[in-house]
């Protein structure tokens, strides 16, 4: 794979310091002449920011500089990203001062921005005032012949929603990525409607990118790194040759595939979260390809944050991380395994990885 | 008089294993004991899901749900970013004093005893593994 030229240059301008998001290529079949398709492109991934409000105007710093980080990082790129999904979550208690300030923070962009909800957007009033800032939940567009849908994955039953007499009670009980008193996320009956609508006329050798805020998988139900539905939503993909699911959520590096379907996580702006199997009490089931990060440092305020940039080509997605306390990593799409692997550490975990 | 004394120590015998027994913990102590840690592992639960632990209203779940990542069955370790070999009690203030940009507590503060108890109640059935990175 070749590196871009954005990479160099944020390497140079960020060494010891921490990039908070991803960067992710979409790339074609190369010409024939060996020069790279005019179709491929790159976009970029922020997400979980959890921008959090202690009172009035004042913030957690910690999290405003994750999302300040990575918003002047993204600006840095060159070439520059075709567009920006934020990955949901910017708020932490989905109050409309938080998002407000998310919005004010990613304002500063210069590339045009997607924007997915997620679960700390949404249950204090149930996306209210995240719809009102930007949009529908759920849509798709079309990109240099990718198809590109954006879903709202969060939802639960309305037996959970309706349950609450507080709004406050009930986005502070799913807020607490481990309370018990928690629900299962599912995409639902709607959304899978029109998912199927959605792709009814679009070709099945057309690649397709469909961004979810939770796994579209089954991960660790007790933290929610988990779909509920996910095996129906996978049933709709199905047909279609080149699936990439971007997922966000779980704040750390996973990669695995079922079927044509190929899965990537991004990290988040804000904190990095433990590997399930690190809860000795449960059961997990994480993908058994991922490499996963270091365990991050708490003493360094950034580690194991970050952002992505991604690399379309072929119609699958590359994922450059950006670590800054440790290597970056590459986690490209393998033609010849047709699994998506870690670069360079794909064959040897390395012994600092040990998670416990 | 040999079989008065006979009985007479026999009758010691008794009396000495019964007081022996009394000091045995019954299935009654061993469950007001766990109920009186586990009352402590609640309210630890509480603390570590706080927001005024800290001024800042971040809570230690928010990091480390389940309270993973936390590794009591490693302490006392050589913390390098300390300088020195801590307990867990001291890093559990300094992530008071950072993240939670919030006040140390005193080492035998009860919020203290109930986060570790907390803590460890997660990690039950993990073997004992001190100093280990």
């Amino acid at each position: 794979m070749k590196r871009r030229e954005f990479l160099k240059k944020t390497s140079m301008l960020t060494a010891g310091t921490i990039l908070p998001m991803s960067l992710i290529e979409v790339a074609f079949a190369d010409e024939p002449d060996g020069s790279k398709s005019g179709e491929n492109f790159t976009f970029a991934v922020i997400s979980d920011a959890h921008l959090q409000q202690i009172k009035g105007t004042k913030f957690v710093r910690n999290w405003d500089m994750g999302l300040k980080k990575a918003v002047a990082e993204c600006n840095l790129m060159d070439p520059k990203p075709d567009f920006i999904l934020f990955g949901g979550d910017l708020g932490q208690l989905g109050k409309a001062a938080e998002i407000d300030h998310g919005a004010e923070i990613l304002s500063a962009l210069r590339s045009p921005v997607k924007m997915m909800l997620g679960e700390h957007d949404y249950y204090l009033d149930l996306g209210e005032h995240w719809m009102n800032r930007f949009g529908d939940p759920y849509y798709s567009f079309d990109h240099k012949g990718v198809h590109i849908v954006v879903l709202n994955s969060i939802l639960v039953d309305e037996k959970w929603t309706n349950k609450w007499k507080d709004p406050m009670e009930r986005m502070q009980t799913m807020a607490g990525l481990d309370d018990p008193n928690g629900s299962p996320f599912m995409v639902g009956l709607q959304q899978r409607q029109w998912l199927k609508k959605d792709l009814e006329n679009i070709s099945k050798d057309t690649p397709i990118i469909v961004f979810s805020h939770s796994p579209l998988q089954k991960l660790y139900k007790g933290w929610n790194f988990w779909t509920d539905d996910a095996e129906l939503v996978q049933d709709i993909l199905k047909p279609f040759k080149k699936v990439n699911v971007i997922y966000a959520h779980v704040h750390q590096i996973q990669y695995n595939k079922i079927g044509n379907i190929a899965f990537n996580s991004v990290m988040s702006t804000a904190w990095p979260w433990p590997y399930p199997e690190t809860y000795s009490q449960e059961t997990h089931y994480m993908p058994k390809m991922t490499i996963e990060m270091n365990r991050a440092d708490p003493f360094f305020e950034r580690d194991a944050t970050g952002w992505q940039m991604i690399d379309v080509h072929s119609g699958r997605v590359d994922f450059n991380f950006q670590l800054p306390n440790n290597k970056n990593r590459t986690v490209a799409y393998n033609e010849k395994t047709k699994q998506p692997e870690d670069m360079e550490f794909q064959k040897e975990q390395i012994p600092p990885q040990t998670h416990y | 008089m040999k079989i008065l004394k006979m009985i007479l120590l026999s009758t010691l015998g008794l009396y000495m294993t019964s007081m022996l027994q009394a000091d045995e913990f019954t299935q009654k102590d061993l469950d007001l004991w766990m109920a009186e840690y586990k009352i402590v592992v609640k309210e630890g639960r509480k603390v570590f899901t706080d927001p005024k632990l800290g001024t800042n209203t971040v809570t230690c779940n928010e990091c480390h749900p389940n309270a993973t990542n936390t590794h009591p069955e490693t302490y006392p370790k050589f913390q390098k970013q300390l300088g020195k070999v801590a307990t867990m009690a001291e890093m559990v203030n300094w992530c008071i004093a950072n993240p939670l940009e919030g006040k140390k507590m005193a080492l035998d503060d009860q919020r203290m005893t109930a986060l570790i108890a907390y803590i460890t109640w997660e990690r039950r059935g993990v073997k004992l593994e001190p100093g280990k990175h």
